[in-house]
């Protein structure tokens, strides 16, 4: 039987990837959209481990909502991206710096 | 009478409403008609009212007219007292007026030569000018005619306002706006006393009514105040002497005096009026209408004394040093002022207030004269540039002679029996003060004949110094111009010998004015009647500095003409000559303590506290500051968005470590 604590782990160390992934990386616009999806994903399996743990559908209901939202964002970032590069003539993360005080 | 009293006050303010708002359209002559018959109406209501007074001894009138408002159960009114004091300077008031009015219809008849081409303020000035003196003549009826202490200051005011107004009137020339301003500065350092004044009497006596203020003085006489901690001041001392400080302004007395010459830089007619007549005397007029007050402490009647002394003797030298036909009157006007103040001090409250009459009279005689001169020389001034006018101007002449004889105090003439009443009652005074008091009024009367003869000879006799122009176009002035003088001239000469019995010497002024036993010199000079006051006059020291005056202005300005300029080259009267044209150094010392005072104050305060604190540590600074913080701040803001993100989950740990700690 897979404990409770066994889900929240893969979430946390998806969680904890993903983080990494948005500090470390340094190169692509891309790879940090990735990253904050799969931090969303890391989410939703916290939210269906409890629902299913605790017998409370309501976990599963937020899981649709949120992917049905993280889809949404994900056409939109990639929109915004495409205008990036257009203007930028780059997706490189290091020389996207022109909110520098 | 109280119909009679308020048609007399509203008169002169009606002609002044219609001829300065409606000025344009009823032109000119419209403007001269109805402001002249305002002021005659006035005139002649104030003379019957001096008649029922005075000679049909009518009760005195007081009454008020108009509650204005009452607060906390002091009633501010408008209100008209009207005694014996009072109907005599209603009538001098309005004669003077009329007078004037009637003058400044030829003074004036050219005034547009007096404004630059194109020049805005010059329309209708000529309207505006006799609105002023309207209104003018309003403003001083509402001083003399009060029976409280607001009415009469409200009265105070408004004739320094109108004085401010008429001396720059010519407000294109620079001097006389100069002018205008220091008369308004000056003389609102003594109205800061005369309100300190009015205020005590408010804060003792909590009311501002003459009457109950004067009933109420014998109860109060010992009361003191403590000015400052550990100096007990009697109250009737600090008001008489709070108020002096008013009348110091208004009256040009020492050292407040320093506006008056200046203020001759307005046209003539209105130095004739305000500042010879009548405005410069409501000092003298409120001094003797507080004569209970006065009495009441011989303190502040020394300070009077001192003061007007001082003012007699010192101002009279000053004319001796002046070129200018109008400077000449107007420091005797003050040397004037100074004798009528040395009443007052000496408690001869009559003798002051008869020379007030008297010296209007024959001071605007001499003003309008002037005037009638200046006309003549087209408006040039200086006395140097004249000479020989008799001939050419035989009404100015003469009247100009019978002021001068007025003024030195020739026996016979109205001007001897004020100023000898005066001198004889000073001789009498015991009060602190009075012995150098009765010494400078005797050598002043010296003075006062060297300097009015010299200004005679220099202008009517002798050489005739102008430039050819000018003297082929000398003419005797219109009638506009020498009426007035002739009307004038008859009072100089008259009005003394029948008054002085009653209104001096008598009880004339008995109900108006308080005099303490013990003050009351003037029952002490034993006067008989005028015609033995002039038989024993010939026989005084007065009258023999009068004519030795007379007698050496002959000399060096008809006989030896070479003498003056000689005199004033010697060593030591050459540094004497130099205080006199420095005028004893008031104007520098005003100009350099108080006014480059103000100026380097202004300045501190400009640059300490405005430019260095305000601006530079609280406006400057305070952006300033923002501005360091920011610099060390915007390291922060690397613009890197794993930088924001890492900022982020920063922040999310330490909320989850307070979260779980607490």
């Amino acid at each position: 039987m897979i404990a409770l604590s066994d889900y929240l782990t893969v979430g946390a160390i998806l969680f904890g990837l993903s983080m990494a992934g948005v500090f470390i990386n340094r190169k692509n616009v891309i790879i940090l959209l990735m990253c904050i999806e799969l931090m969303l994903l890391a989410v939703n399996i916290n939210f269906i481990a409890f629902s299913y743990f605790l017998g409370d559908s309501a976990g599963q209901v937020f899981v649709f909502f949120i992917l049905t939202v993280a889809a949404a964002e994900a056409a939109i970032g990639l929109a915004i991206l495409v205008v990036l590069f257009r203007n930028r003539r780059t997706i490189n993360v290091a020389e996207l710096d022109s909110l520098k005080g | 009478m109280q119909t009679i009293t308020l048609l007399i006050v509203l008169a002169p303010l009606l002609g002044a409403l219609i001829a300065g708002l409606f000025g344009g359209t009823i032109g000119r002559g419209g403007a001269h008609t109805v402001t002249t018959v305002g002021v005659a109406i006035a005139f002649v209501l104030s003379a019957l009212v001096f008649k029922q007074i005075a000679i049909d001894g009518a009760e005195s009138f007081n009454h008020s007219v108009y509650i204005w408002l009452v607060s906390e159960g002091i009633r501010f009114e408008v209100g008209f007292l009207v005694d014996e004091l009072t109907a005599m300077m209603m009538v001098v008031v309005t004669f003077v007026s009329l007078m004037v009015h009637i003058y400044t219809i030829g003074y004036m008849a050219h005034d547009e030569e007096n404004w630059p081409e194109g020049s805005g303020a010059g329309i209708n000035s000529y309207q505006r000018f006799f609105s002023y003196i309207s209104l003018f003549t309003f403003s001083m009826l509402m001083l003399v005619m009060a029976n409280n202490f607001m009415q009469l200051f409200f009265g105070w005011e408004a004739v320094g306002l109108v004085s401010y107004l008429l001396i720059g009137f010519w407000s294109v020339r620079e001097t006389a706006v100069f002018a205008n301003l220091k008369a308004f500065l000056v003389n609102r350092v003594g109205d800061f006393g005369f309100l300190l004044g009015i205020a005590a009497v408010l804060m003792h006596f909590n009311t501002l009514d003459y009457a109950s203020v004067f009933n109420a003085v014998e109860l109060q006489k010992d009361v003191t105040i403590s000015i400052w901690p550990g100096s007990e001041w009697n109250i009737m001392t600090v008001i008489a002497i709070l108020l002096f400080i008013g009348a110091m302004g208004k009256s040009a007395q020492v050292p407040l005096h320093v506006w008056l010459p200046d203020s001759m830089e307005g046209p003539t007619p209105i130095s004739a009026l305000i500042h010879a007549a009548t405005m410069v005397t409501a000092g003298i007029f409120m001094v003797a209408r507080m004569s209970p007050i006065y009495e009441l402490s011989e303190v502040a009647l020394a300070v009077v004394l001192t003061i007007g002394a001082i003012t007699a003797l010192f101002m009279g030298f000053l004319g001796l040093v002046q070129h200018d036909i109008k400077r000449v009157v107007a420091y005797s006007t003050l040397s004037q002022l100074g004798y009528m103040t040395v009443a007052l001090g000496a408690s001869a409250y009559a003798a002051g207030v008869f020379h007030l009459m008297t010296h209007a009279f024959f001071k605007a005689l001499l003003f309008l004269a002037a005037g009638s001169v200046i006309i003549a020389m087209h408006h040039k001034q200086d006395m140097r540039e004249m000479g020989g006018l008799r001939k050419y101007m035989p009404i100015t002449w003469l009247t100009s002679l019978i002021g001068s004889l007025a003024l030195i105090g020739a026996p016979g003439f109205s001007g001897f029996f004020s100023k000898d009443s005066i001198i004889e009652a000073v001789h009498h005074s015991t009060i602190p003060g009075s012995g150098f008091a009765y010494f400078a009024v005797l050598a002043g009367v010296f003075i006062t004949a060297l300097y009015s003869f010299r200004m005679y000879f220099l202008v009517f006799h002798g050489k005739e110094r102008m430039d050819e122009h000018t003297r082929s176009h000398l003419h005797e002035t219109p009638w506009v111009v020498t009426v007035p003088l002739i009307l004038l001239a008859i009072p100089s000469i008259f009005i003394g010998g029948p008054y002085v019995g009653s209104m001096v010497f008598g009880d004339f002024f008995s109900e108006a004015i308080t005099v303490a036993p013990a003050h009351d010199v003037l029952s002490q000079v034993g006067f008989t009647s005028a015609m033995g006051m002039i038989g024993h006059g010939f026989l005084t020291a007065p009258f023999w500095l009068a004519a030795s005056g007379v007698f050496v202005a002959w000399f060096l300005y008809m006989r030896r003409t070479d003498l003056p300029a000689k005199i004033v080259a010697l060593p030591v009267v050459k540094q004497i000559h130099w205080v006199l044209v420095n005028k004893y150094g008031f104007d520098d010392f005003n100009q350099a303590v108080f006014g480059g005072g103000s100026r380097n104050l202004g300045t501190g305060l400009w640059k300490v506290g405005d430019v260095a604190l305000i601006d530079g540590l609280l406006v400057n600074g305070s952006a300033r500051l923002v501005g360091m913080v920011s610099a060390v701040a915007r390291h922060l803001q690397s613009g890197y968005l794993y930088h924001y993100a890492f900022a982020m989950i920063l922040g999310l740990l330490a909320l989850f470590g307070l979260f779980v700690v607490g």
